[in-house]
């Protein structure tokens, strides 16, 4: 019997009003294994967001969520424009988004920060031109 | 009581154990087993919608009785707020609640009293513990119990104040016992009610131990009985009435915000909508918001089913007959004495956890994503399930078999009568196996048999 459970996302960059289904579907599988609630809010807040900026600023992209008896491992990789800065990236109320997204209430520049915040590690791999990778850990 | 008891019935010769339930439930909280539509106690929230969508009408509403009226000594009548609203060109409550009188209860308590109470309550508490809001609203029992069973996260911010019939049904007795001096079990205390959720909330209430209601009518058998006695000569009447714009307004969704005076609030009605709100909300999505009113019925409590009238129509029937009222007719320095508060915790049930432990969960729902895999995926209802998904989860909780699925089972079925052809074939060929094929082909032919008496195709 497999010690670890993975699942895989591909996320659309063509239909904004799609974003966060993933994090949606993960969030209810982990409540019927009787995740602990507080790590499931953890990693749907963490994921929502990473998921929401792969649609916005990536392009879409691939999340993969690996479960284990004590960690929950989020990869979410994209092959968008990448991070010049991602120090700046990281600081609370930077953003690049465009004014019409900002209409709907994202790019508060928020994002990369709870996604930080939310999780027990995470990193940032950026090629600028090439892609995005951020890495995620919740410790059960 | 039990935990989980709901008030929806099979009329079992109604059922024809097609899949239009089972694909509306919200919960996946139905299956068609031996041709009848069969409910799953925990996964049940008594939402109400396979008896909105039920073609023939085979989902039943629980209630009680008007017969019960002969059992007690005292009884009160509590009109739902959006009892009125199933009345035409009604320009006076009183008509409805003197109505009552004459068809037999010896008093009535309005609902919509006592919702003006909870808003008045509900205003305070707010404002003295405005740290931890946005509050959910737990006048609707459907709304807490769904949040019981799948949002954890979000107890914490029900509103722990008793719904506005428990309140109502509480003075009533209160009244009654003081006026009658009779015993309290000689009292009866009937709730018209517009769903069998509160049948539910009777019997089994979360948040306090014990209700004060005794039985709960159901608003389209109380309705045509009331017609006759309703007189549209007011001179008559008993001034009865006592609640306003606040309290009857709770009838329809929104009214129960408008009570709290606020502009940060967000209403939502309909079961679909609400879940969308609450899982919206787990995920902290709303900012500054101070109240979160969710009906599971669309247009709120007009919208029930045991309503007569078209939900729409009843909406706009309850504002025009609240405009022209004081703002609030029913006020706290009334009733110095209250109880409304919750007593008990709402403790989460994780009844839809596949495993009994973390562990067992994650091998278990392993399986359950390769068994999906395996499963053809076209969600067609036919083993029953409402999704492959859901027959999968089935599956490895041991309550169903792969050939449930007819695709597979049609497979199965392929692959014994292919088998059952090649050994007729090599029958004359040699003599000596002959005895051992022909077991083989009894056996085959067995299992072929077992599969289709037990499916009855
Ligand atoms: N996957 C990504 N690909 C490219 N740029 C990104 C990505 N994620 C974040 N960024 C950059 O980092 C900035 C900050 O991100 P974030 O904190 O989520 O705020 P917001 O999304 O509101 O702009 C974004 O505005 C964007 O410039
Ligand atoms: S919205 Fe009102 S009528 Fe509908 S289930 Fe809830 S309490 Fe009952
Ligand atoms: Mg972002």
């Amino acid at each position: 019997m497999a010690e670890n459970l993975t699942f895989r996302y591909k996320i659309s960059g063509d239909d904004f009003t799609r974003a966060g289904e993933a994090s949606s579907n993960v969030k209810s599988k982990l409540k019927q294994m009787g995740v602990d609630n507080n790590a499931i809010r953890k990693v749907a807040i963490a994921m929502y967001e990473g998921e929401i900026n792969m649609v916005i600023h990536a392009n879409g992209g691939t999340i993969t969520v690996e479960i284990s008896s004590d960690n929950i491992h989020l990869v979410l990789a994209d092959t968008g424009p990448g991070i010049a800065d991602i120090e700046k990236a990281m600081r609370e109320g930077y953003s690049t988004a465009p004014e019409e997204v900002r209409s709907l209430g994202f790019g508060a520049g928020m994002g990369l920060p709870n996604m930080k915040k939310y999780s027990d590690n995470m990193t940032i791999e950026s090629v600028v031109g090439v892609g995005t990778t951020v890495t995620m850990d919740i410790h059960l | 009581m039990d935990k989980f008891i709901h008030s929806v019935k099979l009329d079992t010769n109604a059922c024809n154990g097609c899949i239009n339930c089972i694909k509306y439930c919200p919960t996946q909280a139905i299956r068609v087993r031996n041709k009848k539509a069969a409910i799953i106690p925990e996964f049940c929230v008594d939402c109400g919608r396979c008896i909105r969508y039920c073609p023939h009408h085979a989902k039943i509403p629980a209630y009680d009785s008007v017969h019960e009226m002969k059992n007690y000594k005292y009884t009160v009548a509590l009109p739902a707020p959006s009892f009125y609203a199933q009345f035409n060109n009604l320009t006076n409550v009183d008509i409805v609640l003197n109505a009552l009188l004459s068809l037999g209860f010896d008093d009535v308590f309005e609902v919509s009293a006592a919702a003006e109470l909870v808003s008045e309550l509900t205003r305070v508490y707010i404002s003295q513990h405005s740290e931890n809001a946005p509050f959910i609203s737990s006048a609707c029992p459907t709304v807490v119990r769904i949040i019981r069973v799948r949002f954890p996260t979000l107890l914490p911010r029900l509103l722990p104040i008793k719904a506005p019939v428990e309140i109502a049904a509480e003075i009533a007795r209160d009244r009654a016992i003081k006026k009658t001096g009779l015993p309290s079990e000689d009292i009866g205390i009937f709730f018209i009610s517009p769903c069998p959720s509160k049948v539910t909330y009777a019997k089994a209430p979360l948040g306090i131990r014990k209700s004060n209601i005794d039985k709960v009518l159901a608003m389209k058998e109380i309705y045509p009985l009331l017609l006759p006695h309703m007189t549209h000569d007011e001179t008559h009447l008993k001034p009865l009435a006592s609640s306003g714009r606040i309290g009857i307004g709770w009838g329809g969704s929104g009214g129960e915000s408008a009570g709290l005076l606020t502009d940060n609030y967000l209403a939502a009605d309909g079961i679909m909508d609400v879940l969308r709100v609450l899982n919206d909300l787990e995920d902290e999505k709303f900012h500054d918001l101070n109240f979160i009113e969710l009906n599971a019925c669309s247009g709120g409590c007009v919208g029930g089913t045991l309503t007569v009238e078209n939900p729409h129509v009843a909406a706009s029937k309850n504002k025009r007959l609240h405009r022209y009222l004081p703002v609030a007719q029913t006020h706290l320095n009334q009733y110095p004495d209250l109880e409304s508060g919750w007593t008990e915790e709402v403790e989460y049930e994780p009844v839809f956890r596949l495993g009994k432990s973390f562990r067992e969960s994650l091998e278990m729902m392993g399986m359950v994503e390769e068994l999906t895999e395996q499963l053809p995926g076209l969600d067609c209802g036919s083993c029953g399930a409402p999704t492959c998904r859901a027959l999968a989860e089935d599956i490895v909780r041991g309550e169903a078999t792969q050939n449930d699925c007819v695709h597979i089972l049609y497979d199965y079925i392929n692959s014994l009568t292919g088998e059952i052809a090649s050994l007729t074939k090599s029958l004359d060929l040699s003599e000596k196996q002959n005895n051992q094929s022909l077991k083989l082909l009894e056996e085959y032919i067995e299992k072929l048999t077992t599969e289709l008496t037990r499916k009855d195709l």
